[in-house]
């Protein structure tokens, strides 16, 4: 082993196997690293990579009893007093270990907290359990450690529970309880994937920040590479439970040896550049729009008193106005609960609205139930999860075919040939209609629902998130597909998103959304080089690069939370008047 | 909180007058005869039509139940027609002795229940497991007189641990209430271990193991008031389902509770007894799911009344 002194983890010939249905299989396969002290190593991958069974195989935490180290050493360093093998550690050891000397903090902070916990408790008692502080001093470490986070009023936000907290603010809450021991290594899994684009941006200063503090050593896990190239000393890049390539960050990204990275590097949708990004098309002067939104208000109404009386109201969506032309993607942007979705809802008839929604020129409002389910026919839909939105019971080719049936359209077999044209036309086998939801990749899948929503020939396609769940690569190619077919059959997108760069790669049009009202519109190149509005500005410059010459040396630091749209009855929201600063670029001014 | 109280009493009062027209109305179309029974056999139609006629059983339905329904808002419900006492004492007497059943059953269920299903899932997948759950299988299906009698010779006429029956010490109170609470236990047990199966899947208990917290504490503190949430809710409903049973366990033990009080009143059509045990059961249970609904928020800080 040449393991310089300042070495503070080192893995050697780690193998991770899962027992399964056809017997053991392996998910981590001869992994070595070392993990010197004050450094950031950040292992990244796509899904199935391995990233994650790593991290838990060094935590001891790996899903019992299927998965189990096969083979290998992970050894932590302490000073002088040489090595220990965890591989070899007993429970009541390891215990020791976890939280004091390695903290981990996990993907999901809406669920990684206890919900029935206060945070004080949660945070308290890790500290008991690793120090002979007293209850009374626990309590002050917790508050110093919310205190180092930025939380504000951390005294009174040790009695709240998580529920009562955002979800950036959870992770907050996370690294607080992650680093209040002073860890000398910390794991983060994809710490910041569940998080808007702009409190991303704050976390992960927030761990740089800490880490320069305390000279921790952190193994940061992720599939973006902007985040890599934000954070990373030096890089792993894991496929297939392999590592492909090793080094330092600024060589990956600027000489990667590996095809494998380079494909990676490559599929990364980027503002401004990226092998999927397109021109935009000419808006050429259309007579009819495919669909037109005038004025929408979608309001859910929250009940209380003895009579269960309306008190309050979310105001989700608050007379949001535009148009989508033939053949044209408009996106809409905005960070959680800005109201995107909820638009996208009602055009779908998902949930009720006021104002109008007018479908190749016919007002919804107007029709009648059975003509309102003809013109829905033009609008369909596609989800984000599409492990989710597949009902797992239903062949595949069911599933495609069931819009078909629901508007009792063709007869059986002409339903057929057209389902088998359709998966065809998505870029998987015919073959494969007879197969169910499970045994498709999560990229196969998203194809299965594309081909549903394109089943009625629709005139527009909502694609609400439809490619953040995917891999980069898979994401890549189900954006080239969206496009092909959008050259193909002439449908419009209203494409729903929070990812900037992805936007910026495929739209036309780009609408911006900030708690409930659009605060810019314009052309992809009118919002993106020259924002006006300053949230669209904040959120194009939260997109973490990849490019670690062009690393950030500090994000434009947002301490307070996103304000809420619930409000009391009576008090209407200000309406934001939009005005044209040139070439049809809408913006509101300023409040 | 005030006003979620006030709405639930509404709401409970309503249930109750409900409670209260369905039995009336059930009792008055049973094809039993109550002034038959008061009068025996021998009786002449001149003397039926007397008692008839003294009972206001001529009268029709609805000024039956509005004459019912006036003296019971002001508390009084009645007399009984073959003991000649005001049905309010009767029952009065007889309540805490059921009232105890009731609460040594629960805590039987429960400790029993919540013990098996918690080892369960912990151990899931071993002989353990396997072995508690049919256990538990068995205790939900086994009726409960022959759960009963099977106690009552094992522990009192073979071991003579305990009494054969009988009210008045704690002893005397073991059997029945695990006669009562042996049919729940396998319900939760059930409940339990998928509940605490759930949980133990949950990324919070991943957090609570990489904390590096014993064993102890993450079941206890941090599995455990998650996975028995659902299990709070179900003890309100429980009460419904013990009323049932103090019928029949209180025969088998000789409990002197409202069950017994129900069951002679059944046989003899004694209408006010019946009517006053039928209220006082519902009022048990409503009560029940209010206390259950009540406490909920206590254990989960995301349950808000309203």
């Amino acid at each position: 082993m040449t393991s310089t002194p300042e070495t503070i983890l080192d893995i050697a010939n780690l193998s991770v196997s899962v027992r399964g249905d056809e017997g053991e299989r392996e998910v981590v396969s001869n992994l070595s690293l070392t993990l010197k002290r004050g450094e950031t190593l950040c292992i990244a991958g796509e899904s199935g990579s391995g990233k994650s069974m790593t991290s838990l195989a060094i935590m001891q935490l790996l899903p019992q009893p299927a998965a189990r180290i096969s083979s290998g050493t992970i050894r932590l360093h302490d000073g002088d007093k040489g090595a220990i093998d965890l591989t070899g550690l007993d429970e009541r050891r390891m215990r020791r270990i976890r939280g004091d000397r390695i903290a981990m903090i996990f993907q999901e902070p809406m669920t990684s907290l206890n919900p029935v916990l206060s945070i004080g408790r949660q945070l308290t008692e890790s500290i008991e359990a690793h120090t002979g502080l007293s209850h009374a001093q626990a309590r002050q470490r917790a508050v110093e450690a919310l205190k180092a986070v930025r939380i504000s009023e951390a005294e009174s936000r040790l009695n709240q529970f998580p529920h009562e907290l955002s979800g950036g603010m959870r992770q907050r809450v996370m690294i607080a309880m992650a680093l209040a021991l002073e860890p000398d290594v910390l794991i983060a899994d994809e710490p910041t994937t569940a998080l808007d684009v702009t409190v991303q941006g704050e976390v992960l200063e927030l761990l740089r920040d800490l880490q320069r503090q305390h000279g921790t050593s952190v193994i940061l896990i992720t599939h973006d590479m902007g985040v890599v190239a934000e954070m990373a000393d030096r890089v792993i890049i894991m496929r297939h439970g392999r590592m492909v390539e090793e080094g330092k960050a600024a060589d990956i990204f600027a000489r990667p040896q590996a095809d494998y990275t380079r494909e990676l590097l490559a599929a990364v949708p980027r503002i401004g550049s990226g092998a999927g990004r397109q021109h935009t098309k000419n808006a050429e002067a259309v007579s009819a729009n495919v669909a037109e939104i005038k004025d929408l208000h979608v309001r859910f109404d929250l009940h209380g008193g003895i009579f269960g009386r309306v008190t309050r109201r979310v105001h989700a969506v608050e007379g949001v106005s535009f148009s989508i032309a033939p053949n044209e993607t408009l996106a809409l942007v905005g960070e959680s609960g800005c109201g995107k979705s909820t638009t996208a809802k009602a055009l779908a008839g998902l949930v009720p609205y006021t104002g109008d929604i007018v479908v190749g020129g016919r007002n919804l409002a107007g029709l009648g139930r059975e003509e309102r389910k003809a013109v829905r026919r033009d609008v369909q839909m596609i989800f984000q999860d599409p492990f989710a939105s597949l009902d797992p019971r239903m062949r595949v080719g069911d599933l495609v075919a069931e819009p078909l049936v629901i508007h009792g359209i063709a007869s059986k077999e002409e339903r057929h040939a057209r389902v088998a044209a359709l998966f065809e036309r998505v870029g998987l086998s015919a073959a494969q209609m007879e197969l169910y939801p499970h045994e498709f990749s999560g990229g196969q899948r998203q194809r299965v629902c594309i081909a549903r929503a394109l089943a009625l020939r629709p005139k527009l396609i909502i694609a609400d998130e439809s490619v953040s769940a995917l891999d980069v690569s898979v994401q890549a190619r189900v954006l080239g597909l969206l496009k092909e077919l959008q050259r193909e059959f002439g449908v419009a997108y209203l494409f729903i998103s929070h990812d900037m760069a992805v936007v910026e790669n495929i739209s036309d049009r780009v609408a911006v959304m900030y708690l409930g009202q659009i605060v810019e519109m314009g052309t992809r190149d009118q919002v993106f080089s020259n924002p006006r509005h300053p949230y669209t500005r904040r959120l194009i410059e939260a997109v973490p690069v990849p490019d670690p010459a062009r690393r950030r040396s500090r994000f434009a630091r947002l301490d307070q939370e996103i304000p809420s749209a619930t409000r009391k009855i009576g008090e209407a929201p200000m309406k934001l008047a939009l005005s044209d600063v040139g070439g049809g670029h809408l913006v509101a001014a300023e409040a | 909180m005030i006003a979620y109280l006030g709405r639930r009493l509404i709401q409970s009062a309503l249930i109750l007058l409900g409670v209260s027209l369905i039995t009336f109305a059930l009792l008055y179309l049973l094809p039993a005869d109550p002034v038959r029974q008061i009068a025996g056999r021998s009786a002449t139609p001149q003397t039926v039509e007397n008692i008839r006629q003294q009972l206001g059983l001529d009268q029709p339905f609805i000024v039956q139940y509005w004459h019912y329904l006036t003296k019971l808002l002001s508390g009084d419900l009645g007399r009984s027609y073959i003991q000649r006492s005001e049905v309010t004492e009767l029952i009065v007497s007889r309540l805490p002795a059921s009232l105890l059943l009731m609460l040594g059953a629960i805590l039987c269920e429960l400790l029993i229940g919540l013990t098996m299903g918690l080892v369960a899932a912990v151990k899931r997948g071993t002989a353990t497991d396997q072995t508690l759950m049919v256990a538990s299988f068995v205790g939900v299906s086994a009726p409960q007189f022959v759960v009963g009698l099977l106690l009552l010779y094992v522990f009192a006429v073979r071991l003579g641990w305990f009494p054969i029956g009988g009210y008045g010490t704690w002893r005397h109170l073991v059997l029945p209430s695990l006669t009562m609470g042996i049919l729940g236990a396998g319900w939760y047990a059930r409940m339990m271990r998928s509940s605490m199966i759930d949980v133990l899947r949950q990324d919070y208990m991943r957090t609570a193991r990489a904390k590096g917290l014993t064993r102890g504490a993450i079941l206890f503190r941090h599995a455990l008031p998650n996975a028995i949430l659902p299990v709070i809710a179900m003890i309100g409903i429980d009460i419904g389902i013990f009323m049932g049973g103090i019928v029949v366990v209180e025969s088998v033990f000789g409990w002197p509770g409202i069950g017994q009080l129900a069951w002679q009143a059944i046989q003899r059509v004694d209408i006010p007894i019946i009517m006053g045990v039928t209220l006082v059961s519902a009022f048990a249970i409503v009560l029940g799911n209010l206390l259950a609904d009540i406490v909920a928020p206590f254990i989960d800080p995301r349950i808000k009344l309203r």
